[in-house]
């Protein structure tokens, strides 16, 4: 699947898209794997009350399940307008 | 309804002309405008607004359909800007008619308590000192809880 990242998030994990094979079951299993993966993603992750996720451009949450998912995207809390 | 995500300038006086022309049955239209505020320490240089393309346009679709579903509105024009702004600079436009003031008012109000925390924009402001992203306000999440 394809992962994006935006704002901060993107700026700390260092990139802005990338594409990711797992079998991670839930938003919340994927990131503990990237997590794992390396010390920015963990810095990134470190707080998920300040982070939000977006499954195929719909708001989601981070138990939700990943199966049938192409793109997965997280980002901080909007600021529009 | 008109959804516009765009990074080039757009003009306000024309934009609401053309939204409310050739149109007998709305005896109300209400425009709002946001623009490019300075700090406190007047030395912002340069807003930059980054958005989630294509998932933009559907979350400023769907608020845009909700707004209809919940007022008489005979049209609906939502106008977002991102890239680099200035202090001054036009951001965005929301418009809509309505027969009645009260719901073009309210529905105004409405789609932007939900662009300013449902649609996927961050501004980053940069100033001769360094870059910060805008945090977002506990009051704008607590504005959605009134519709």
């Amino acid at each position: 699947m394809d992962v994006l990242y935006f704002a901060w998030v993107r700026e700390r994990i260092g990139l802005p898209k990338e594409r990711i094979e797992t079998n991670a079951a839930t938003v919340s299993d994927l990131v503990a794997e990237l997590s794992a993966r390396e010390e920015r993603y963990a810095a990134a992750f470190s707080d998920l009350s300040a982070l939000r996720v977006a499954l195929d451009q719909e708001l989601s949450d981070f138990d939700a399940p990943l199966s049938g998912v192409r793109e997965v995207a997280f980002f901080p809390p909007m600021t529009g307008g | 309804m008109r959804i516009a995500v765009q990074e080039q300038e757009f003009d306000l006086g024309a934009e609401a002309n053309a939204f409310a022309a050739g149109d007998n049955a709305n005896g109300a239209i209400v425009t709002f405008t946001g623009v490019v505020r300075d700090l406190a320490s007047g030395d912002l240089d340069v807003m930059e607004i980054e958005h989630y393309p294509g998932m933009t346009e559907r979350a400023l679709t769907k608020i845009a359909q909700e707004a209809q579903m919940r007022w008489s509105l005979g049209d609906v024009l939502v106008i977002h800007r991102h890239g680099r702004l200035a202090p001054g600079d036009r951001i965005m436009m929301v418009a809509t008619a309505s027969p009645h003031r009260k719901d073009a008012f309210e529905a105004a109000e409405y789609l932007m308590d939900y662009l300013k925390s449902r649609a996927p924009f961050w501004k980053k402001e940069i100033t001769t000192s360094g870059a910060d992203w805008v945090a977002a306000k506990d009051e704008d999440e607590d504005a959605l809880t009134r519709w």
